[in-house]
């Protein structure tokens, strides 16, 4: 028992020095290189441009905060859309696996192989350079439906009266998606989508072939039985892999720096290198994603303690 | 006949799929055949051939041409037989790793010699090899080596953070909680930027690592704490018993770990192992970020040459088909150890237990 304290202590020991020997080399550079710690640079104007903004208006005049502050809302947009885009996409590729068509069957099965075995940052520069690079430009936009125009300078879509037009070198109106954004979504939403097929399948494989063939007995069809049979019991088998495809969907959007989507990495980088505040920007990113992470996996948890208590209590 | 009816026409909806399926196919396969075979420039003296297909085949002349840059980066190129079999040996290794009867504990021994002459090969200054600087080292090798030589420090420190998180005394297992669960919560990128920006400040002053290893020991800590939950899971998969009557034999805790345990929990986790290392391999593109030179960034960087810009979608499908080679091995091979034949009843039920716990990728 004793020996086992003395271990921790020095366990403690050697991590507290460890910490107090780069904390003071670090001060040491700081103040060879002349950099002030600490938050006060938030305040400072930031002096740079953001190419696209979510909730927050924002101008170079404003403050390295508030151009934080773009960063993250941005990311928040491409995570909470990217998330629910590759939960439909991947739970129908899953379902398609399991098809009886066995064209459709191996059709998925090939998706999640390609999707699953190809880097995430190879197939964002692909789908840039495919927007970028292979769509003309917007006076020849495509047109595959009317009221959608996809061309160099980003795709655009619709809303309910208010229908993209061209007006100069761009188009207005509607809801546009700019080449960087349309890429990165893309690029998240079917790489995620293959690994959250797979949980899918995977879930709804595991539900025992008896309770199927019951629900058929009780005189259910297919549709029936998925619905109210497999699915329910799937889903709680689902739900904690599921959790970490969403959190490994929103680290993943941080991406989005190598191809240009001004998201929380990227203005934290560009803020970095404008301020020489390298710690603190790390600081921001690593507790901005921690806290996501997080959140994630509380709300997820809740989530998951009610199918399953359902579950436990019918 | 019977086959198709079963099939691909057994209910209404299941025919309309097959039709649909069938038009599509009918509509993009040959278009995209077209485009990447048929109408393809495979090589050309100038980009503008390629140019004049642009838009009706593909530009493969802009591979053909940039192939030694994208393969070997800045390497020197009478020199550049040193990295391609450097690959070779390093894939060679890894296929030797992947028999069951080479599972024995002179593989650690055959990995440091082999790591130990891949180094020697691409450094040189040993045996008449012109010595190279390892700033010029890139391309293909340097994704494999980043993803050996991480894998190789990965895994032990993996082990060890594992053993911690289960292990009996509370502050260690707080600092492996707190190591798992702070890695596994932030993305890849920040931890790159970590070693590249903050490293150098956390050291004294003059005191510098090298930008290469920088990158190489993020990677590690990276992976660690990932493949650590995995040997986790492996761990958890072996009874209590078994500890318990090494314990009985009079085997002290390291003896009944490295002896009893670590054989049987490791040998339940290498399916998720090997996927987990698939994920840390095609993580290893993310060091472009932080400008090294590995296959992605050569292929990046190929298409700045101002001559042969906006080949992107070819480049980038290159460099797709090289990663899923290794990839599509890997899972292949990974599916193999799940369904193949495992050693004894116990294995194998191990082997689904580990995997019920990972089914997660």
């Amino acid at each position: 028992m004793k020996k086992s304290w003395l271990w921790q202590a020095a366990l403690i020991g050697a991590a507290g020095f460890a910490v107090w020997y780069f904390a003071s080399n670090t001060a040491q550079n700081l103040e060879a290189r002349r950099i002030a710690s600490g938050f006060g640079f938030l305040s400072r104007e930031a002096g740079f441009e953001i190419g696209e903004t979510t909730f927050f208006s924002y101008s170079a005049a404003d403050t390295y905060l508030r151009a934080l502050a773009v960063g993250l809302a941005n990311t928040f947009r491409i995570a909470a859309l990217g998330i629910v885009l590759a939960t439909l996409l991947g739970a129908a590729i899953g379902l398609a696996r399991l098809a009886p068509n066995w064209l459709l069957a191996r059709l998925a099965g090939a998706y999640v192989e390609l999707l699953r075995n190809v880097p995430l940052l190879v197939q964002l520069f692909f789908w840039y350079a495919l927007i970028s690079e292979n769509l003309p430009a917007p006076a020849e936009a495509l047109n595959p439906l009317p009221g959608v125009f996809l061309s160099n300078r980003g795709l655009y879509f619709p809303l309910p009266g208010d229908f993209p037009e061209l007006s100069g070198f761009n188009f207005t109106g509607g809801v546009g998606l700019t080449p960087e954004f349309a890429a990165l979504l893309l690029g998240l939403v079917t790489y995620t989508a293959a690994f959250i097929a797979e949980i899918v399948r995977a879930g709804i494989l595991s539900v025992p072939r008896g309770q199927v063939d019951a629900a058929y007995s009780m005189g259910l069809a297919r549709r029936g039985a998925m619905r109210y049979i497999v699915l329910p019991q799937a889903l709680r088998l689902v739900v904690p892999p599921l959790t970490s495809q969403y959190l490994n969907l929103t680290k993943n959007s941080s991406l989005a720096v190598a191809i240009g989507y001004p998201d929380l990495v990227s203005i934290a980088n560009t803020t970095m290198n404008q301020t020489g505040q390298a710690i603190e920007g790390i600081v921001v990113i690593m507790a901005v994603y921690l806290t996501i992470s997080l959140s994630i996996s509380l709300v997820m948890n809740g989530y998951n303690r009610r199918v399953a208590l359902r579950g436990v209590a019918r | 006949m019977k086959w198709a009816r079963e099939n691909l026409f057994s209910s209404w909806p299941s025919a309309l799929a097959t039709f649909l399926i069938c038009f599509l196919a009918w509509k993009l396969i040959p278009p995209f055949f077209h485009w990447a075979i048929g109408n393809a420039v495979w090589s050309a003296a100038s980009a503008e051939t390629c140019r004049a297909a642009e838009g009706q085949g593909a530009c493969w002349a802009f591979i053909a041409e940039k192939h030694r840059f994208i393969l070997f980066s800045t390497y020197p190129f009478e020199q550049q037989w040193r990295p391609a079999l450097a690959s070779l040996l390093l894939v060679l290794l890894w296929v030797l790793s992947a028999f069951r009867s080479m599972w024995r504990w002179w593989l650690s021994l055959v990995w440091l010699s082999g790591l130990g002459l891949i180094g020697a090969l691409m450094w040189g200054g040993v045996a008449g090899l012109p010595y190279v600087e390892n700033e010029r080292w890139g391309g293909l090798i340097l994704t494999l080596i980043l993803a050996s030589f991480g894998a190789a420090l990965a895994f032990p420190l993996a082990i060890l953070l594992a053993l911690g998180r289960r292990s009996s005394l509370p502050a260690l297992r707080a600092l492996c909680i707190a190591y798992i669960e702070l890695i596994r919560g932030v993305p890849l990128i920040s931890v790159l930027f970590m070693a590249s920006v903050l490293l150098p400040l956390f050291l004294p002053a003059g005191v510098s690592i090298d930008k290469l290893l920088r990158a190489q020991l993020a990677l590690a800590a990276f992976a660690a704490a990932y493949l650590a939950e995995v040997v986790r899971g492996g761990l958890q998969a072996v009874p209590r018993h078994q500890s318990e009557t090494a314990a009985a034999l009079g085997m002290g805790y390291w003896r009944a770990t490295w002896l009893v345990v670590l054989p049987q929990a490791l040998r339940a986790s290498i399916p998720p192992l090997v996927n987990t290392f698939i994920g840390f391999f095609k993580d290893t593109s993310l060091v472009l970020i932080i400008g090294l030179f590995d296959l992605l960034s050569t292929v990046k960087v190929s298409l700045q040459d101002a001559a042969w810009s906006g080949f992107g979608v070819e480049a980038y499908l290159f460099a797709a088909a090289v990663y899923f080679v290794f990839c599509y091995a890997m899972s292949a091979y990974s599916r193999s150890l799940e369904t193949g034949p495992a050693r004894g009843a116990g294995a194998k039920q191990a082997l689904a237990e580990g995997d019920r716990l990972f089914a997660s990728p």
